[in-house]
């Protein structure tokens, strides 16, 4: 009940925070300044990591042999999936939740505590989802653009949904003890795993770009509408437009 | 004079005098398009080659199927309508450098994938081509073309992944880099021939 208290607390508190975004502009960045500054120290906590990695460079995920992160990112995803299970049906997504129910369901019985993922053979695969997306669903403005220490991109929106995802996890009620145990755990080498594997688009976004801060913010926001399906139309632009004159 | 130039001639003097209409832009052209350079990316992606060799054949399947002028004069936003001819002249197939060797790199991790057409379908004025990448043990991405006939042939002008614009980010870019430049085109176009 506790939980449940906090959480409402939390979205009241940012959501009312959630600045609807000016019409026709599709960054809505007011805390920029703020922003830029952890921006800076994510970056050089990332070249810490990757490039002082004694020659890792680059591929540090190989370092790891993909047998045993394979299992880590099976762990960390199959207990994802309660969770993902509670904002399918929040959101009217009832075939979402039923998918990830079965997912579950099959990869902690025949995939061993989730450590592989036969469910994904099967055709039965992760319908990614959190409480972002259902706030978003119920019709919240996405809010002021966010860089976290660590975390890296988010929206006002996505923070209130990831904090709530973490206070109200049905794991607790469906999972194993060991998936209750190791389950926050699993969840954040997931994600350090999967950082890492993308770590050289990551880095050439970092490094090359002429300016990090704006390409990290412009990719993170196209690519968490098209994962929303918000999406503006008005991104879908038209060079010769501009070049012929007729618009 | 040879029949066949005097056809020839006679063929070029009518061009200038009616011009021909450009081909209708149609969804199978399109879609033929796409799937002719997705063939020619799985060549390159399975061929083994170095990372140059990899950009070098990304340099040639951009100026066969991209229409890379309009691609490079809209990323150059505004700037371009002050630049002069012969600056934008220079930029173009510089900024053709910089992007096959910049999307060379990225693609460089789609080895051991597949790029896969899905179909295609009219968007306001030109044809989207869904395909799908499937990469090994990571779920598929999914990435559009857009295609116009606009230049006189199909060829694409833009790609999206996982909604991710190439012109919009290439144009925030771009814009970024003429500024640490001050907004000197010429030097914009000597960095760019030198990535």
């Amino acid at each position: 009940m506790m939980k449940i208290s906090a959480a409402v607390l939390v979205v009241t508190a940012l959501l009312g925070a959630c600045s609807p975004a000016p019409q026709g502009v599709s960054v809505h960045d007011p805390y920029e300044v703020q922003n830029r500054r952890v921006h800076a120290f994510n970056k050089s906590v990332s070249d810490t990591f990757s490039g002082a990695g004694a020659g890792a460079g680059g591929g540090s995920g190989d370092a790891v042999p993909t047998e045993l992160t394979d299992r880590v990112v099976n762990f960390g995803d199959n207990v994802s999936l309660p969770g993902m299970v509670l904002n399918g049906l929040l959101q009217g997504d009832l075939d979402g939740a039923v998918t990830n129910s079965v997912r579950f369901a099959i990869n902690t019985t025949v995939g061993l505590l989730g450590l592989f993922d036969p469910a994904d053979a099967m055709g039965v695969t992760e319908q990614e989802t959190d409480f972002g997306e259902t706030l978003a669903v119920w019709g919240v403005p996405e809010g002021a653009y966010l860089e976290l220490p660590l975390f890296g991109p988010s929206t006002e929106r996505a923070l209130a949904g990831r904090i709530v995802d973490m206070l109200i996890d049905p794991l607790d009620s469906v999972g194993t003890k060991e998936q209750i145990e190791y389950g926050t755990v699993g969840k954040l080498a997931a994600r350090v795993i999967k950082v890492t594997q993308a770590g050289d688009t990551i880095d050439s976004v970092l490094n090359d770009s002429a300016d990090s801060y704006t390409q990290l913010r412009l990719i993170y926001l196209q690519n968490r509408r098209f994962e929303l399906g918000t999406t503006p139309p008005e991104d879908a632009v038209d060079p010769y437009d501009d070049i012929f004159g007729d618009q | 004079m040879t029949l066949m130039t005097r056809r020839a001639l006679m063929a070029g003097a009518a061009a200038v005098a009616f011009p021909m209409p450009s081909f209708a832009l149609s969804a199978p052209a399109a879609q033929e398009l796409v799937t002719r350079l997705v063939a020619d990316v799985n060549t390159v992606i399975s061929s083994g080659k170095s990372e140059a060799g990899m950009v070098a054949d990304f340099a040639n399947i951009l100026n066969r199927h991209a229409d890379v002028p309009t691609i490079a004069r809209y990323c150059l936003g505004a700037d371009a309508r002050a630049a002069s001819a012969s600056q934008m002249a220079a930029y173009t197939p510089a900024f053709a450098n910089y992007i096959a060797t910049k999307y060379g790199r990225r693609f460089r991790e789609f080895i051991g994938g597949e790029i896969t057409v899905q179909g295609a379908l009219p968007v306001k004025s030109w044809i989207e081509v869904e395909t799908t990448v499937l990469l090994r043990g990571r779920s598929p991405l999914r990435m559009d073309w857009h295609v116009s006939d606009r230049s006189g042939k199909h060829v694409f002008f833009n790609f999206i992944i996982e909604g991710v614009n190439m012109l919009l980010t290439e144009r925030a870019e771009v814009g970024a880099m003429l500024d640490r430049q001050r907004g000197d085109l010429d030097m914009l176009t000597a960095e760019m021939r030198a990535v």
